[in-house]
């Protein structure tokens, strides 16, 4: 286990994954920019504080679970994965290339630490909650959780809700997913698209317990799962409001960002925001 | 001509025991249950009707209700998977794997996932429920899947068999049963492997290549082709993926005609696999006996069979027609 952080070096990890998204994404040419970004404070806070994970051990039979459902989103996960000491911080290079252990989408046979295969949207979760249901049921480890982290787009998928009517019967207090609520999917505003609200009453209705909060205040990310830990009767479900592309202004808010990657130049500017926080301070190496 | 595949005495008499091959599965996964605490079960109610109900009454804790939802069904045992168990899912094959076959490729088959798929209820012997629920392209379906294992068993003795065997292997399978009662062709002493073919009748004319209950009928169909002074070699292909290539191709290169039979279409299923294999390593006259590009309908068990050609009595004259107007490739006689 890794020594305790303080948020400001939390924060520090996810501006770090922010800078490695834009690089990876830069060098394979291909791939999506605006989720990653958003989901990087969540990550951060996921790798570096909220799991109980052993890098160096993968396969640890006392872990905790993590499953990534929107796996287009996933260079957030390899640059958290790299962050924390899977793998060397290199290996971000070689994303979506012949070879490569990091896959345009996550393929669990191929990198040790990831606990599935995703892409096809909206089963994610029912896998999470596949092994919740293990863990409280059969194996009766109380003290391990598996997180989810889901898009909000995704919810149009009907796997999605069968797992949240399941989870709901079997109340798997152990299962704690994030939904990426950022309002944006492919063909534009998910209001428009498919309107999701009213979310927070659509999870309430299915028998969980839902926490809003802000998705870039890593406290509050850290503070929404511990409360979701301490909720032993009901899965949890926190809606974390996101902005796609967070973090480099000319990439936030727009969904052409979202499955767009930057050119040299935009990667350049995109960095310099990055290390100046929008031109807030200083660029420093 | 017998060969060293115990067959029942009575195979061949009026009154030869029957029973559906979902009931043989039923028995080997309890059975799975007592030799393995890592096997789950999880169905989507239709836990009597798939014979699951035998697991859940002997490990109510090991057994996991889903609902009528058959993404969820894979999907989440997908995850049981990773937390180490070995779940048998089951459904009727019409819903899974008809309804959720993307869910079984990416977080099953690409996964690598030691999920068991079972569809009970394949086939047009479903009867009255109507072309809906009579499952025919499920064979297809999951044998152009990498790392799946595709079982049909001939009866449910072997059914019983081939389930405690997909048990212990760690790879994702399907398991295609059948609603009605058919003839016990095989003993507790028959052979059943994973990825094996058996030859249960010898003969120098033709191959009749069988998988699921329609062996049985190739079976009768030999006795009648006997009695026209035909002699045909009966080979039963239990497990359609991976094909047991060097049994079906000994038996083709001797014969030098083959026939395939299934309850299913005949494209891109159990007869599609012969065709690829024998085309590229053995080309040969080919006879595809199964359903052919149509959905079945409503009727009795028996009626569709016979309607649709599955039975021993239209196999016999069907079969006799491709070798009357066929030549034999390949003969290689000893």
């Amino acid at each position: 286990m890794a020594q305790q952080l303080t948020i400001d070096q939390i924060n520090q990890k996810a501006n770090q994954i922010r800078q490695d998204i834009i690089r990876m994404l830069e060098a394979a040419g291909s791939g999506h920019s605006a989720g990653p970004l958003g989901l990087a404070d969540i990550f951060a806070a996921l790798y570096f504080d909220i799991m109980k994970i052993d890098p160096k051990n993968p396969e640890w039979d006392e872990r905790d679970y993590f499953f990534l459902s929107n796996g287009h989103t996933v260079p957030v996960q390899y640059a958290a994965m790299a962050g924390a000491g899977f793998f060397d911080r290199e290996e971000l290079q070689t994303l979506r290339k012949f070879g490569s252990r990091l896959q345009g989408h996550p393929e669990r046979t191929k990198l040790p630490g990831l606990e599935n295969t995703s892409g096809p949207l909206g089963s994610g979760l029912s896998q999470a909650a596949g092994v919740a249901y293990t863990l409280q049921y059969i194996d009766k480890q109380p003290h391990r959780f598996v997180y989810a982290v889901m898009g909000d787009g995704e919810l149009n998928e009907g796997n999605i809700w069968e797992a949240a009517m399941f989870a709901g019967k079997y109340k798997l207090g152990q299962l704690i997913t994030f939904i990426d609520r950022n309002n944006i999917q492919i063909d534009g505003n998910t209001e428009d698209v498919m309107p999701l609200e009213d979310l927070r009453g659509k999870w309430e209705s299915f028998g969980w317990h839902v926490q809003e909060i802000d998705g870039h205040n890593v406290e509050s990310v850290i503070d929404a799962a511990s409360m979701s830990r301490a909720i032993s009767n009901k899965p949890s479900v926190i809606i974390a409001h996101t902005i796609p592309g967070r973090g480099v202004d000319f990439m936030e808010y727009d969904y052409r960002w979202h499955g767009t990657p930057p050119n040299h130049e935009q990667a350049k500017e995109a960095l310099t925001k990055l290390r100046t926080l929008n031109g807030k301070i200083k660029a420093g190496e | 001509m017998r060969t060293h595949y115990p067959l029942r005495d009575d195979v061949f008499a009026d009154d030869v025991a029957q029973e559906p091959t979902r009931a043989g599965f039923g028995r080997g996964l309890k059975k799975a249950g007592e030799a393995d605490e890592r096997v789950v079960a999880l169905c989507a109610d239709l836990t009597e009707s798939t014979q699951m109900h035998h697991f859940r009454d002997a490990f109510p804790d090991r057994f996991v209700e889903i609902g009528v939802a058959e993404q969820n069904l894979v999907t989440v045992a997908s995850g049981m998977a990773r937390a180490g168990k070995i779940p048998f899912t089951s459904s009727y094959a019409a819903f899974s794997p008809g309804r959720n076959w993307e869910q079984i490729r990416t977080t099953i088959t690409l996964n690598e996932q030691p999920v068991k798929i079972v569809g009970s209820h394949a086939g047009v012997s479903v009867g009255p429920d109507g072309a809906t629920h009579q499952m025919l392209e499920d064979i297809a379906l999951m044998r152009v899947l990498p790392n799946m294992v595709v079982v049909a068993p001939g009866d449910s003795i072997e059914a019983e068999k081939a389930t405690q065997a997909i048990a212990q292997h760690n790879s994702p399978s399907y398991i295609r049963l059948a609603r009605e009662k058919t003839p016990i062709f095989s003993t507790e002493d028959s052979p059943f492997e994973i990825g094996k073919a058996y030859v249960l009748r010898e003969g120098h004319d033709v191959s009749l290549l069988g998988t699921g209950t329609m062996t049985y009928q190739l079976l009768k169909a030999a006795e009648l082709l006997a009695s026209h002074g035909i002699s045909a070699e009966v080979v039963h292909v239990p497990t359609i993926k991976p094909l047991d290539e060097d049994t079906v191709l000994r038996s083709v290169r001797k014969t030098g005609r083959a026939v395939t039979a299934e309850e299913a279409q005949s494209a891109a299923g159990f007869g599609g696999a012969i065709a690829e294999l024998l085309s590229e390593q053995l080309p040969t006259p080919l006879k595809r006996i199964g359903m052919y590009d149509r959905f079945g309908e409503s009727g009795a068990p028996n009626e569709l069979l016979d309607h649709f050609g599955l039975n021993a009595e239209k196999m016999q004259p069907v079969i006799q027609e491709f070798i009357h107007t066929t030549p034999q490739y390949h003969r290689e006689l000893q």
